[in-house]
């Protein structure tokens, strides 16, 4: 839960920059912004947000703007939200399909997006690492985050059945920690 | 012309209501229907879409988005982006809503905290997956394992390692 209401004008301009920044998948910009930058919400809080975001059908992002901004600024805040998050992303997607086919095959610009590529991917790893240091997950979330892992990541299974057995697992083993 | 229009409608938003896992869940799917069902693109202009996508800023959704715009024009991307995020984000409100309005029960309480590991380890699968992806010699592993470094010890901007990451991947090109 936020402390205080976050401001129409803020929660634009914050993910404005979320958008704009959001090379090679947005959650690591999401919680750069939301968490270091603008403190908006803790890493625990965070990480429920995109938690939610996630089982829900949806971009994870995109659930946790509607979220975020429902809570703070109601439906005018969804929509604040979720323009700031989609609006530099699409000017620039269209533009680079103008010139795409003229600079993709000049091989630095392909060597330059293959780094970058290759750059986001460990930002997308060093943040999940990041998350995990700072929220300190209990034995049994770490196995359920450990299996959830293994599953996608290492053995490629598909995503939808790995979620419907994971999140009733992780639902039932919390549930029977808390109970002891 | 409102034929296409109503056709990207109809097929993005009913993809929406089954996007678990966003839209790289949804990429099979996606291309049955958009190159093999409705023969809007040839697969190697999907191709390419994806890769512009995949270079762009922002949530995939905007392959979505690229789709509409090379099938339809603007009024395209408007359409196939209004259908692919409105009726996921209707749920997410009132899901988001429910969950505000009952969060003192410990159910709730139990559910969000079960959804914390869920999430971490997608987060960390979908680093792996990219670094699978992406890294094909020893300059781009090195690359990803630098930028995860640099992450993990530091609360700079990212953006930082990403122009490093691009910068070194050129100069290999140069020295290799």
């Amino acid at each position: 839960m936020p402390r205080r209401n976050i401001g129409k004008a803020e929660l634009f301009l914050g993910f404005l920059k979320i958008g704009l920044l959001g090379f090679g998948g947005v959650a690591p910009w999401a919680r750069h912004i939301i968490v270091e930058e603008k403190r908006w919400l803790t890493d625990r809080e965070f990480a429920e947000l995109l938690g939610v975001g996630q089982v829900l059908p949806g971009p994870n992002t995109i659930n946790a703007a509607v979220i975020l901004g429902d809570r703070n600024q109601g439906l005018i805040g969804v929509l604040l939200c979720l323009l700031g998050q989609m609006a530099m992303p699409l000017v620039i997607v269209t533009a680079l399909a103008v010139v795409y086919d003229r600079v993709a095959m000049v091989p630095e610009v392909r060597a330059a997006l293959i780094g970058a590529a290759a750059a986001s991917a460990g930002l997308v790893l060093g943040t999940a690492l990041k998350m995990i240091r700072n929220i300190r997950p209990t034995p049994f979330s770490y196995a359920i985050g450990a299996a959830g892992f293994v599953a996608i990541g290492l053995l490629r299974w598909p995503l939808v059945p790995v979620v419907l057995v994971l999140v009733p697992t992780a639902i039932t083993a919390i549930w029977w920690e808390r109970r002891k | 012309m409102t034929g296409v229009l109503a056709e990207l409608a109809r097929t993005f938003a009913l993809l929406s209501l089954v996007s678990i896992g966003g839209v790289n869940a949804l990429l099979p799917e996606i291309h049955r229907q958009v190159v093999e069902i409705h023969g809007w693109m040839t697969d190697q202009a999907f191709a390419s879409a994806f890769a512009i996508a995949n270079a762009s800023p922002g949530p995939n959704v905007i392959f979505v988005s690229l789709i509409g715009w090379q099938v339809a024009g603007l009024s395209g991307l408007l359409v196939a982006t209004l259908a692919l995020l409105i009726p996921s984000s209707a749920l997410a409100y009132f899901a988001g809503r429910a969950l505000t309005r009952w969060s003192h029960h410990p159910a709730v309480a139990v559910l969000r905290d079960g959804l914390i590991p869920v999430a971490l380890g997608m987060m960390l699968a979908s680093g792996i997956s990219m670094m699978r992806t992406v890294d094909r010699d020893v300059v781009t592993v090195l690359i990803s394992l630098g930028t995860t470094a640099f992450v993990y010890t530091t609360r700079r901007n990212p953006l930082w390692a990403l122009a490093s990451g691009a910068i070194v991947n050129v100069a290999a090109l140069h020295v290799f």
